[in-house]
């Protein structure tokens, strides 16, 4: 192919698809689609070249949605898919598209393994606590004693948090955002989109049907600065405008929070956000509501090689693969037959 | 390369000796694990080739990875038959047995042919691995050797002096005692020593005195074979060359034949091979060879488990490559949902499944032909698709190429049946010049006007191949029913009937794509036909072949292609008046045949995680005769 394609670049509505849009009406699914082909837009992905691939759920019915390449699974096999996808076709811009369940319960290993393996793509977990799709019973992320069909007196098991289990399983970028705030959302997207490597994105998304308002301690706007601490790498772990931070309680290995010009705290006492430290970002991910606030934002990005591996020496020239597969069938023992007269 | 020159005209065998001319010889090797059986198996395998007898072999490992020395459960065994005509089984029992220890002689003799020959290590006789094999007495001075005829050596000494002059301690001394064996069986039965001394030179390059120890060793094997002879001890034989057409040959194992046709099946198709699995015995062969291969443009991934494996191979086909994953049938049981979505999706996909004896672990190590039925049946929903059953080590490398011809012609998975028996056992395999093989370029389409995902071939039904990277067409596939046209989630009774039936017809139509069904020996017609597919093959083959030269009418059918089946095959065995079918499961394809023929097809069955021997087919031949 010789021709050179001029750059084309593509808005936001390029990347929507004609498929009519099928969420209720108000989940959090829709705010997360718009940010992302946002994001597709801004970081000058091309629909031809970009595939998403999800598992099941109502999450999983992105794809649809997009007007790029896409593949609707099985459920929580996408990460397997998408590995298959990037390893045949490394120039492709992979993304996952998963939920709670799909990712962290039926799909949990394959989480595991495509974070382990630092495949180059984009996840994105759409935690809404609950299995939507199934009509609301309990996740592996609902908090004790969420009350579902599945659980009529209220789970009894202890929840798994995506942000900890992305940072043990080895995931070199691990990033929280909230479905509704899209500015920010956006920012994290093109972050993760830039990251070499597996990136993983836990967004938090009210399902309105099933489990409305799970987040609202800290997504509610009158609590948000108060219960919202938005990392940025180099810059204090400041939240509630600013008012407040958070530092190493002394003589120990906790994060504590501290209000500026209370003790004779001063902004120099607060912790700057080291996003390659994973001490740190464990931390973080660890805080939660009601006595911290929700670290949100890039908790983690260390980038380190990662698959597909560049092929060592170019590709294999096609014309020689012939004598080369002759070569290989040859290696060993070998021995000839002659022909012999006929009888 | 190791190509081995022909034999050098002073190493032929001494024209003195007379020797027994054979038509085909069984001989099988055993002993404890850590002596080195298979190594001698596959030395003689190869100067046997090299000598121009055809052959067939089949290692017989221990189930345990390291079991304890001397134990029945540690015994290493390694099988040959060879000869003058087409070998097409590794032989039932033995005529030779070669038995290194009382644990090999204990496991081994009952399996002797009648009258066959033992050769015992007496050297290892002791009272200590007597006791640990299970004898209460010595089977050398009992009567337990009376059958037959005993040769006993006490090899183990007779190799210590052979290697004493080069120092070595006792223990890596006994080691050479495999090759002292082999010396005295390529005496027995013709063959040269000088490639297996030139690749013992190599296999010990780093150690010289080891290499010279083994070279003593078998060197003073051979020299007693020759002083016998003298003495009228033991008999020599020759084996004369078998009609094999010309060619370059080379031993393989089924599971290397499947890689290598994998290999050359992705090339002919002009796709990328690329390769998920989870390791699990016996398919795991096929992964370790397909690893080696990134200079043939070949990507593996051992996945995390077989839904991974699978679910990777299907992305990749996605992506246009060849996806293939491979497993045995506790693994395959985990792939089942995904190859349903491989349908639904109508990707190519190429699944391999090295059967073993199930259900559950069942016997990892042994051979059966339970998963016929898993594989027509195994899905949720109406999953139609391609099943095909290779017969032989060599035939899998056909087989292979042939899956992936399907797989996409019809984009469709595609199931190959191998067994444990035929992964591990090799055959004489004349190795093919890929540029004389055919080629079936795949064309995936590039072509953005009025394209749909779904649009079918109006031959093959067949949809088209858009990969991701393909400007203009954008599209989005998966698990949910998709419209007929359009290929956008579809949820209408109409179109759900609609895409079932074009589903279960483009496998239907395979039918016209696939060779019509020969009899592989025997008439066309007449009283008995014989049914087999996967590796029932050789015994049948060699059964009928007997059969035949008795005088019996009866012949020989051999599936290869069993979803779908060929066109022709209802119309074949309805010329004959029985029709047995011959199978290790308990009559899977025997049910679908009366199913799809209403033929009143018998059953010659067998789950003991052994092969059929020729034996038992002759039986039920004659039974029926
Ligand atoms: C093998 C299999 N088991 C169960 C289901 C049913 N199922 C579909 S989606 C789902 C849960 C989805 O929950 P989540 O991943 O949190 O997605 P959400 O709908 O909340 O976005 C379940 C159990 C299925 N489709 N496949
Ligand atoms: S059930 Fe919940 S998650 Fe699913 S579409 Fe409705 S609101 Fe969204
Ligand atoms: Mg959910």
């Amino acid at each position: 192919m010789t021709a050179v394609t001029p750059p084309v670049s593509f808005v936001p509505k390029d990347f929507a698809s004609d498929q009519e849009v099928r969420w209720c009406p108000g989940c959090g699914d829709y705010a997360i689609l718009k940010a992302t082909q946002k994001a597709l837009a801004e970081v000058g992905a091309t629909p031809d070249n970009t595939v998403f691939v999800s598992g099941i759920g109502c999450s999983s019915r992105f794809p649809y949605y997009l007007a790029t390449y896409g593949f609707h699974t099985i459920h929580g096999r996408a990460p397997a898919v998408a590995t298959g996808v990037k390893l045949a076709r490394p120039d492709l811009d992979v993304w996952i598209a998963t939920g709670d369940g799909d990712g962290l319960s039926i799909g949990g290993n394959h989480l595991l393994h495509v974070l382990r393996r630092n495949v180059d793509l984009q996840i994105l977990l759409f935690n809404n606590e609950i299995y939507g799709l199934t009509k609301g019973q309990y996740s592996p992320t609902s908090h004790r004693g969420t009350r579902s069909p599945s659980s009529p007196h209220g789970t009894q098991e202890e929840p798994v948090s995506p942000a900890q289990f992305a940072l043990g399983a080895g995931g070199r970028f691990v990033a929280r955002a909230i479905d509704t705030q899209q500015k920010q959302l956006v920012g994290i997207l093109k972050a993760a989109h830039a990251h070499r490597g597996a990136s993983f994105i836990e967004v938090f998304q009210n399902c309105v049907v099933y489990n409305d308002n799970v987040f609202a301690a800290f997504t509610e706007r009158a609590v948000a600065a108060e219960m919202q601490l938005w990392v940025a790498h180099g810059k204090p772990l400041l939240f509630a405008n600013g008012t407040r931070g958070l530092r190493l309680k002394p003589g120990t290995l906790m994060l504590e929070t501290v209000t500026i010009g209370e003790a004779g705290i001063t902004e120099q006492d607060i912790l700057i956000h080291d996003q390659t430290s994973k001490p740190l970002a464990l931390m973080l991910a660890a805080l939660q509501p009601p006595t911290m606030p929700v670290a949100l934002g890039v908790l983690y990005c260390s980038p380190t090689a990662c698959l597909p591996l560049a092929p060592a020496e170019g590709a294999i020239d096609p014309a020689a693969l012939p004598q080369r597969i002759d070569a290989a069938l040859h290696r060993g023992d070998t021995w000839t037959i002659e022909s012999r007269a006929s009888t | 390369m190791d190509q081995i020159n022909p034999p050098v005209g002073s190493q032929q065998p001494r024209p003195t000796v007379s020797r027994l001319p054979l038509e085909s010889a069984v001989v099988r090797f055993a002993g404890d694990s850590g002596d080195g059986i298979q190594l001698i198996g596959n030395r003689f395998a190869i100067e046997t080739a090299q000598s121009g007898n055809d052959l067939a072999t089949f290692p017989d490992f221990p189930a345990e990875i390291r079991a304890p020395v001397g134990t029945t459960f540690g015994v290493s065994a390694f099988q040959i038959n060879f000869g003058a005509r087409l070998i097409k089984t590794s032989g039932d029992a033995p005529d030779v047995l070669v038995a290194l220890n009382p644990a090999a002689l204990k496991v081994e003799l009952p399996n002797l042919k009648r009258g066959g020959t033992v050769i015992v290590d007496t050297g290892s006789f002791s009272e200590r691995n007597l006791r640990k094999a299970g004898y209460a007495g010595n089977p050398l001075t009992d009567s337990t050797l009376s059958d037959g005829r005993t040769i006993e050596i006490d090899i183990s000494r007779l190799t210590l002096e052979a290697v004493k002059p080069l120092g070595l301690s006792q223990h890596d001394a006994l080691r050479c005692k495999n090759m002292w064996v082999l010396g005295l069986l390529y005496w027995m039965y013709g063959r040269e020593r000088q490639s297996t001394i030139a690749w013992l030179g190599k296999r010990f390059a780093s150690d010289p005195l080891v290499a010279e120890a083994n070279v003593a060793a078998l060197n003073a094997g051979h020299a007693y074979g020759e002083t016998s002879e003298v003495a009228g001890d033991i008999t020599a034989f020759s084996v004369a060359p078998a009609p094999l057409p010309p060619g370059t040959y080379r031993s393989v194992t089924g599971a290397d034949a499947l890689a290598w046709g994998l290999i050359v099946g992705a090339h002919s198709a002009r796709l990328k091979l690329f390769f998920a699995s989870y390791p699990i015995t016996p398919a795991s062969p096929v992964l370790h060879l397909l690893a080696r291969q990134s200079e043939l443009g070949v990507t593996t991934l051992q996945a995390e488990d077989e839904i991974a494996a699978v679910c990777a191979a299907i992305g990749a086909s996605f992506a246009g490559a060849l996806g293939v994953t491979s497993s045995s049938g506790p693994g395959m049981a985990l792939k089942s949902e995904a190859i349903s979505l491989a349908v639904a999706a109508e990707l190519p996909l190429v699944i391999l499944n090295t059967q073993r004896a199930g259900p559950s672990t069942g016997l990892p190590t042994k051979t059966e032909q339970s998963d016929l039925n898993q594989a027509l049946y195994g899905r949720h929903g109406e999953a139609p698709l391609a099943v095909l059953a290779t017969r032989s080590p060599a035939d899998c490398f056909d087989v292979a190429v042939e899956a992936v011809r399907l797989a996409v012609r019809a984009m469709t998975p595609v199931i190959v049946l191998s067994d444990g028996y035929i992964g591990n056992a090799t055959q004489a395999w004349r190795v093919p010049a890929v540029t004389d093989l055919p080629e079936f370029p795949v064309r995936q389409e590039t072509n953005p006007d009025g394209f749909s995902p779904y649009a079918r071939d109006p031959e093959t039904l067949s949809r088209p191949w858009a990969v991701p990277g393909t400007p203009g067409l954008a599209h989005r596939i998966g698990g949910i029913e998709r419209d007929y046209e359009t290929g956008n989630i579809s949820y209408s009774p109409e179109n759900h009937q609609r895409m079932s039936d074009v589903r279960a017809e483009k496998i239907a139509r395979l039918a016209q794509a696939i060779p019509a069904q020969t009899v592989a020996l025997g008439p066309d017609r007449g009283r008995l036909a014989l049914v087999g597919w996967g590796s029932t093959y050789g015994p049948i083959n060699r059964a009928v072949s007997l059969a035949l030269e008795h005088g019996d009418a009866v012949s020989h059918i051999h599936l290869r292609h069993l979803s779908p089946l060929p066109a022709n095959l209802g119309e074949l065995l309805a010329g004959f008046d029985r029709v047995l079918v011959v199978e290790g499961n308990n009559g899977q394809l025997r049910a679908l045949l009366r199913s799809q023929y209403l033929l009143d097809a018998e059953g010659l069955n067998k789950m003991t995680g052994r092969p059929f021997t020729i034996d038992e087919v002759e039986r039920a031949i004659r039974d029926r005769l």
